[in-house]
């Protein structure tokens, strides 16, 4: 049993370390916390272009690792959050920025929700609009033939 | 109760229309990042070279030379071996300076590879940090740009040459170059 109470303890921890997870490494960090939490914050909306789908912060490739470094020595550069994002924007496109910039070209991309929010109502609408109303009524149909045990064999 | 009506084919008019955009959205190879450069002037960087024998690059000198073939490298990527014997190639063409740049690579390494494999370019910068790849937009290698007399960049290529994209789109450019001196 002993056995067990061990292995769950030892389940547990990992959980929690995995759940802590992220690339950042020791010698990265800086050691002003304010400045840090900025350069965290900005990381995780920076998409990393060796493995697209995670953030530099996120991500064990060197190019996100030379990424994070950099977000932090414009920071402690004295650099704001935008000035930040700018500076790589102004290298990789808005392609980096995992929030897309609500801007002319991305319209339809932050309008489409509320389009099929409107076209879904829409047709919810005119379809409960159409539909014959149900007569308050006893619930028995005078035509609906009536219901017989009888079992006749002709 | 079976009469016909046009909005009976509303529904496949909707198939028909996402499945069109999705048939055009497949075309389109997402991993692809266009270029913040394109059309723009090359940013300003100087190099230091490789070895003795051969300069660094310095980029405000890529305008007065004529045309520039930059070619991002490093010893550790396997797609730049896959383009190298091109690479090999396009060193004949005398139309354009062709230059590489060993990106988050030490000198020792990209010497041993050019000696192993042949060495296609002219001049030849170290980015050992990758600072000034970063500074062009670089998200791996290889990758080549196409910069012309004003200093401009006309074009990318991420991912490694070949004969059919030389063909398509680095050809014509160099054409074009030539007629208009």
């Amino acid at each position: 049993m002993k056995f067990f109470q061990n292995v769950f303890a030892v389940s547990a921890v990992l959980i929690f370390i995995a759940s802590q997870a992220f690339a950042v490494l020791p010698d990265e960090v800086l050691k002003d916390p304010a400045l840090e939490a900025r350069a965290r914050v900005i990381s995780q909306d920076l998409r990393c272009l060796v493995c697209q789908n995670q953030s530099i912060d996120d991500s064990n490739a060197p190019l996100a690792k030379d990424l994070r470094v950099i977000v932090r020595e414009r920071l402690s550069s004295g650099d704001t959050n935008e000035q930040v994002f700018g500076y790589v924007v102004s290298r990789y496109g808005n392609y980096v920025l995992l929030k897309p910039p609500l801007q002319t070209d991305t319209l339809l991309l932050w309008a489409s929700p509320f389009i099929m929010l409107v076209i879904a109502l829409s047709v919810a609408i005119v379809y409960l609009r159409r539909r014959p109303e149900l007569e308050a009524s006893d619930g028995i149909d005078p035509d609906e033939p009536t219901p017989t045990n009888d079992l006749k064999v002709d | 109760m079976n009469r016909f009506r046009l909005s009976n084919l509303l529904p496949v008019g909707i198939f028909v229309a996402i499945a069109t955009t999705m048939a055009f959205g497949l075309q389109r190879d997402p991993k692809v990042i266009p270029s913040m450069l394109l059309d723009r002037p090359i940013p300003k960087f100087e190099l230091p070279a490789l070895s003795a024998k051969q300069p660094g690059i310095n980029s405000a000198k890529f305008g007065p030379e004529g045309l520039v073939l930059v070619n991002v490298f490093a010893s550790w990527c396997s797609s730049c071996r896959y383009e190298h014997p091109f690479l090999m190639n396009v060193a004949k063409d005398s139309r354009f300076k062709f230059v590489g740049m060993a990106w988050k690579d030490t000198p020792d390494h990209a010497n041993e590879y050019l000696s192993t494999f042949g060495n296609p370019y002219s001049a030849i910068g170290v980015d050992e940090s990758g600072r000034t790849g970063i500074d062009l937009g670089v998200s791996g290698v290889p990758e080549t740009f196409v910069v012309d007399r004003g200093g401009r960049v006309r074009l990318r290529v991420p991912g490694p040459m070949t004969p059919e994209i030389w063909k398509a789109e680095i050809e014509p450019i160099i054409l074009a170059a030539a007629k208009s001196p």
